[in-house]
Formats: C-alpha cells, sequence, structure tokens
C-alpha cells in the first residue's frame, strides 16, 4: 500500500516533469516564445508599472517614452553605491551641458518604506536639477525591477536596522523606450558620456 | 594635510626625558591623507568614512578596529559588485597594511561605516576617527565632511 502510494507519486512526479520541460520549451525555443532577452531589460513600452516622483506626480513608462532616459535605481539610506552613482550622474549631465535637458534621468528607490515622496525629494535635491526621484508601492517598484531585469534584497543588519543589496547599474533607454545599453557601476568614468551620447544619437536616427 | 602620528613616540620621550631613542611602534610610521565623508540627512542614515593610508615602515600593520565619538559603531566594510551588477556590502574585517604600500579607502570600495550617528555630519564640520592596530596604536584622524554630492576629498 505505503509502496504503491510512492509508485504513484512517482509517476507523477515524472509527469510533471515532463510538463515542465514542454511548457519551458514551448516558452523559450517554441512557437511560444518571445524574442530571446536573456538579462537585458524589456524594452519601456512593454514594462507597466505606476509610481510617484518626488514632485508628487504620477508616473510610469509613458511618462520616459519620447525622450531618451538614464535610470538607476537604489536607495536613499545607502551610505556608498548611492550618493556615488548620484554624483557620478551629475558629473555626467554637467559634461553632456545642454544635451542632459534631452534626456529623463530617474534614480528608482527599492526601499519604499523608508523613501516616500518628501524623503525623495529632499534627496535628490542634493544632486543635478535634471534627477527626478521615483517611489512608490512595494508592488510597483517590484513590477518596474523585473521590467529591468533588476534585483533587490532587504538584508537586515545588527543593529536592527536594514540595508538592501541591488543592481548598481545605470539604465540606458532610446527615446523610442528601447534599451540601448548599461553603465556598470566600477567601469571607467570616461566611457560613461559616449554611452549616453549614443542613447541620444539613437534618438535623432529613431525621428529620421 | 599630512598628519603623522607622534603621540606615542612624544609620550615616550616624555618618559625616557630623551635620554634613549624611542623604539618606534609599527602603526608610527603609518600616514594618512584625503580623509573625507559626506554628509548625512539627520541620525537615521548610516556614514561613510574615506582615507589613504600608507604604511612608511618596514613591517606589515593591521588595522584592527575603528572608534568614534559621533557614532555608536564604526566598521570597515567592502563593497562588492557581482557578476550580474548587484552591490552587497560586507564587513571587510581586519585590514593588513604591508610595507611602503599605501591603502586606498574610497566610494565603490572600502570604506568606515558609521553607524547609529549621535548626530548629524554637517558640510564643513570635521569629526575625529580613531584607528586601531593590532600593535597596540592609536591613530585618531581628523575628517573633513563635504557636501552629500562630493565625489572625492577634493571634488
Amino acid at each position: 500500500m505505503r509502496r504503491r502510494a510512492i509508485l504513484g507519486y512517482g509517476v507523477a512526479g515524472v509527469g510533471a516533469v515532463a510538463l515542465m520541460l514542454f511548457v519551458g520549451w514551448w516558452q523559450v525555443d517554441g512557437a511560444g516564445g518571445p524574442e530571446p532577452v536573456g538579462q537585458r531589460p524589456v524594452a519601456l513600452t512593454e514594462m507597466d508599472f505606476r509610481l510617484t516622483d518626488h514632485e508628487g506626480n504620477a508616473v510610469g513608462p509613458e511618462t520616459l517614452i519620447g525622450r531618451p532616459t538614464m535610470a538607476f535605481f537604489g536607495f536613499t539610506y545607502c551610505p556608498d553605491v548611492c550618493p556615488t552613482t548620484l554624483s557620478d550622474i551629475s558629473g555626467w549631465l554637467d559634461d553632456l551641458g545642454d544635451e542632459a535637458d534631452e534626456m529623463n534621468v530617474v534614480f528608482i528607490t527599492v526601499d519604499p518604506e523608508r523613501d516616500t515622496v518628501e524623503t525623495m525629494a529632499e534627496y535628490v535635491g542634493y544632486f543635478h536639477p535634471g534627477i527626478r526621484g521615483w517611489t512608490g508601492p512595494e508592488e510597483q517598484i517590484a513590477r518596474v525591477a523585473d521590467g529591468f531585469r533588476a534585483t533587490y534584497v532587504r538584508v537586515p543588519m545588527e543593529s536592527g536596522d536594514y540595508t538592501m543589496n541591488h543592481t548598481a547599474s545605470v539604465f540606458l533607454f532610446a527615446a523610442s523606450g528601447r534599451f540601448v545599453t548599461m553603465i556598470d557601476y566600477h567601469e571607467p568614468r570616461e566611457f560613461a558620456v559616449p554611452k549616453i551620447r549614443r542613447a541620444l544619437a539613437e534618438e535623432m536616427e529613431g525621428a529620421t | 594635510m599630512k598628519e603623522k602620528i607622534l603621540t606615542g613616540a612624544l609620550a615616550a620621550l616624555l618618559t625616557f626625558g630623551g635620554l634613549s631613542t624611542p623604539v618606534a611602534a609599527d602603526s608610527q610610521e603609518i600616514l594618512v591623507d584625503d580623509v573625507w565623508a559626506r554628509a548625512t540627512i539627520g541620525v537615521s542614515r548610516p556614514a561613510a568614512v574615506y582615507f589613504t593610508l600608507r604604511n612608511t615602515g618596514g613591517d606589515a600593520v593591521k588595522l584592527i578596529g575603528f572608534e568614534t565619538t559621533i557614532a555608536k559603531r564604526a566598521e570597515a566594510h567592502r563593497l562588492k559588485i557581482d557578476a550580474n551588477g548587484i552591490s552587497t556590502m560586507e564587513p571587510a574585517g581586519e585590514i593588513l597594511l604591508r610595507p611602503g604600500n599605501d591603502l586606498v579607502f574610497e566610494p565603490g570600495g572600502l570604506h568606515i561605516m558609521l553607524m547609529g550617528l549621535q548626530e548629524p555630519l554637517v558640510e564643513g564640520d570635521s569629526i575625529q576617527l580613531d584607528l586601531l592596530f593590532d600593535d597596540g596604536g592609536r591613530m585618531p584622524v581628523n575628517v573633513r565632511v563635504r557636501g552629500i554630492a562630493a565625489r572625492g576629498p577634493r571634488n
């Protein structure tokens, strides 16, 4: 009896695995599969999320369509990587001069519990005025991160506080919403501005 | 501005009345430069302190701890970015200073994290941080607080 039950589970298990394999094949290689994208973010036009910017305006992926976009994930309780990246971005925007006005630049929090609209407003105020701070409900932040193929995780600290591990790359999208490239955290700074110019140039190509 | 810790040598001189040449502990051969931190918004966020250490002596010295009156805890942390571009911070533990070498604490790498701030770090102010070495040496350093958007000790 007991043996039979185990055998039954075994058969069901094999069936389930076969079904998963088939579904996996169908989605990845078969007729049901999307274009292979790997870990690249999807186009902004394929994303769906609702957030609030640091001035209280409702924003979403459509807010970013029509101009090239530079986006970065972080949180305001971050002592090192986030202020460093935001000050790097501020420097790139200074280098771009008037061209920077043609771009969207968004800093999206992965810590909405502490990063309210007011907190984001105060924080982004210390950096280049072109940088917008976006926050929103946890489930909407999760949707943004999913679209960007970005990850974040809450890490408790001994003191009872917590910190966040998160994707530290800066994402660049063309005006059409298509993902162009990323600027990795440890990439030499001189590579960044040419990459941003490439995203800006794609806008021009799209316009002609 | 270079600061060399001479207090130990000075104390030894006073003790021995200058009659004998004091034997300098290894940590007295450490120079510190470019000490800075970013200002904080309030006290609930942690702060990070950066500097460059140079071991001018002939022996390796270990940095084993940090103390400051402005925060409950001060720890060396190292930022890591994995192959997927995800940033994590981990305690750096004891840090070895090899003779003749520089060790740079800078954004995106090593930093001293100040947790449980007693008061905010205000741009233009200075705070004191003591570096503790394995030979018993204690080096007080003056940390200049720069703006939140500062990129380094000078820019």
